[in-house]
């Protein structure tokens, strides 16, 4: 029996010729990364226990972004740990304000990540390098500092679910459309502990911002990792860009896969997250009356340029409805300054939006955009949880950046149809 | 090693934003954060938790974000052990990386009521419930789990392997 591209991947890392579903392995680590939050956690797990120096200061990434510029004082403390730690260890993927940007936006376009690599991050959506075609997933604090102390990291290995992809994506759709109707069929624990493995020929047709999209969504539906096939969309991403030469993995035709699903993406239509899980979708257009206060464009999940050209495309010349708070935030300071130069900015104020530099910020209820109790958002994030944006009592719909600009200028949750 | 304790019962899903809200994850100091713990889903939890007591999830407990301080702070208010029909997986990786016993049990997670009272025996995995006389048998970990677990952490178990090595 063959092994799955995910498999591949973690078997050449663990030094295996062949690795098996639920086997243990201790794998080689190219990336270890955290965030402003889960940083001074294994900082301080990795100065308890001992250790003084990281395993590689080129293959660690510490990038401040949920809660930067520092949202209040004690932020700014958390902050000051991952910046003293990175400057004593002398870590080069250190990125503060003024050069950061949202992790998993930053680290791809900054080629810290490539094919073949095998990564972790102390963050849920690290999963989402696997697009590129990385093994890629998020862990916690602890694995990030053990990561940091020994270039390994121990792991069961996945099984897979199989997403075959035929057809084109209709034009009012993207890859948030997708995943959210994958994570609609499969549920929040569709794929626990598992792959997504996406393929087929519809793959081609999928921009590198799509798939960052689809695979930075996996964990809603519980998986380990989500991971697309390297193909000319990939490679042409990677040159000129990824700091380490590509390594491309294919799944053994042979190998074999817990369950198959076929979805062609002709028959995607703009999709919406009802509260309280990421697994609630419906069409959009099947959302009648539903009143919005708040509209957020932006995160890990849909805080990149196709995001932005989406929102500039449905927002120019217009004006964002009366009562709306419309918060867009693009993913990194290169995404920002090209909002900046191709005249999106202008546009988004114009039409009544605000624009921040990059952060987490509302995702997580952190700050730069939360709710009161009673109120109600529609937000191109991941989660739709209970208090996820702020109150225990407000709501976040989940959708792409087409439906929240369409909706931004409605009032009311609506899909994009089109000019 | 075994816990005794009250039982404090949640639904299935519960996330790591209802365990510990991102607004509180200004500071990584454990005791601070475990006075939020479970706010948005049980405020009465830490005024009622004590040393030994048990929670009993559904189905993905712990699902969303990779955040340490979820499984950390329930660590902290003292519970000793969760019960659940399944963990998401970064919690339940989490929980073993901090030396947190967590056991997955589908019957004794359904049939086991709120305020019940549990014995949990780690070394076993068998789940008593001295309320119904009931007991439950979980899945053990491996062996490589068991001795991160025993050793009260993946870094002290890293530790112990390089002196040993």
């Amino acid at each position: 029996m063959g092994m799955t591209m995910t498999q591949k991947i973690l078997a050449a890392h663990a030094g295996l010729d062949k690795v098996a579903d639920g086997q243990l392995i201790a794998a080689k680590l190219d990336i270890v990364l955290g965030n402003d939050i889960t940083t001074p956690v294994a900082v301080n797990e990795f100065k308890k226990a001992g250790f003084d120096k990281v395993f590689d200061q080129d293959r660690v990434a510490i990038v401040l972004d949920h809660f930067v510029p520092n949202k209040d004082i004690k932020a700014a403390e958390q902050s000051k740990i991952c910046r003293e730690f990175a400057g004593s260890h002398c870590i080069s993927h250190f990125y503060d304000v003024g050069k950061m940007g949202i992790e998993h936006v930053l680290l791809p376009e900054q080629g810290i990540v490539t094919a073949g690599d095998c990564i972790i991050g102390a963050d849920s959506h690290t999963c989402t390098y696997g697009a590129l075609g990385a093994f890629s997933t998020g862990v916690g604090s602890t694995d990030m500092a053990a990561g940091m102390a020994t270039g390994k990291a121990w792991f069961k290995v996945p099984s897979a679910i199989k997403f075959n992809l035929t057809g084109k994506l209709p034009p009012n759709c993207s890859g948030k459309d997708v995943i959210l109707t994958i994570i609609g069929s499969i549920g929040v624990d569709g794929a626990l502990y598992k792959s997504m493995e996406f393929t087929g020929d519809g793959v081609h047709g999928l921009s590198m911002d799509d798939r960052l999209c689809i695979c930075n969504m996996a964990i809603e539906a519980g998986a380990k990792n989500g991971i697309f096939p390297v193909d000319d969309v990939t490679m042409g991403y990677l040159n000129g860009r990824s700091e380490r030469t590509p390594v491309v993995f294919e799944a053994d035709t042979d190998a074999e896969y817990e369950r198959i699903i076929d979805i062609d993406l002709a028959t995607i239509v703009p999709t919406v997250a009802c509260p309280h899980l990421p697994e609630n979708t419906c069409p959009a257009s099947e959302l009648h009356d539903i009143e919005i206060d708040q509209v957020v464009i932006g995160s890990c999940t849909n805080g990149r340029i196709e995001d932005m050209e989406a929102a500039y495309n449905i927002l120019r010349g217009k004006e964002v409805a009366a009562g709306i708070r419309c918060i867009i935030i693009p993913g990194t300071m290169q995404i920002l300054r090209e909002c900046v130069e191709r005249g999106w900015y202008t546009a988004f104020i114009d039409a009544g939006a605000v624009v921040s530099t990059p952060t987490c910020g509302p995702c997580l209820g952190g700050y730069m955009g939360i709710l009161a109790a009673g109120e109600r958002c529609l937000a191109t994030t991941n989660r739709n949880f209970v208090g996820r944006m702020g109150h225990v009592a407000s709501e976040v719909y989940l959708a792409s950046p087409h439906t929240a600009a369409a909706s931004a200028l409605a009032g009311y949750i609506t899909e994009y149809k089109g000019v | 090693m075994n816990t005794r304790g009250k039982v404090f019962k949640y639904p299935d899903n519960v996330d790591t934003d209802v365990i510990i809200p991102a607004r509180f994850l200004n500071t990584p100091d454990a005791k601070e954060l475990a006075l939020h713990c479970m706010e948005d889903i049980d405020p009465e939890f830490v005024k009622k938790v004590q040393t030994g007591d048990v929670i009993v999830g559904g189905w993905n407990f712990g699902c969303g974000s990779s955040r340490e301080h979820a499984p950390l702070v329930i660590k902290t208010c003292g519970i000793g052990c969760v019960i659940a029909k399944s963990f998401a997986r970064i919690f339940y990786r989490n929980s073993i990386n901090i030396g947190f016993p967590i056991l997955e049990c589908a019957e004794a997670a359904e049939e086991i009521d709120a305020d019940d009272e549990v014995e949990v025996n780690f070394n076993t995995g068998v789940i008593t419930n001295l309320t119904t006389g009931k007991t439950y048998k979980a899945q053990p970990f491996p062996p490589f789990i068991q001795n991160i677990i025993k050793s009260g952490g993946l870094l002290k178990s890293l530790r112990e392997s390089e002196n040993n090595g």
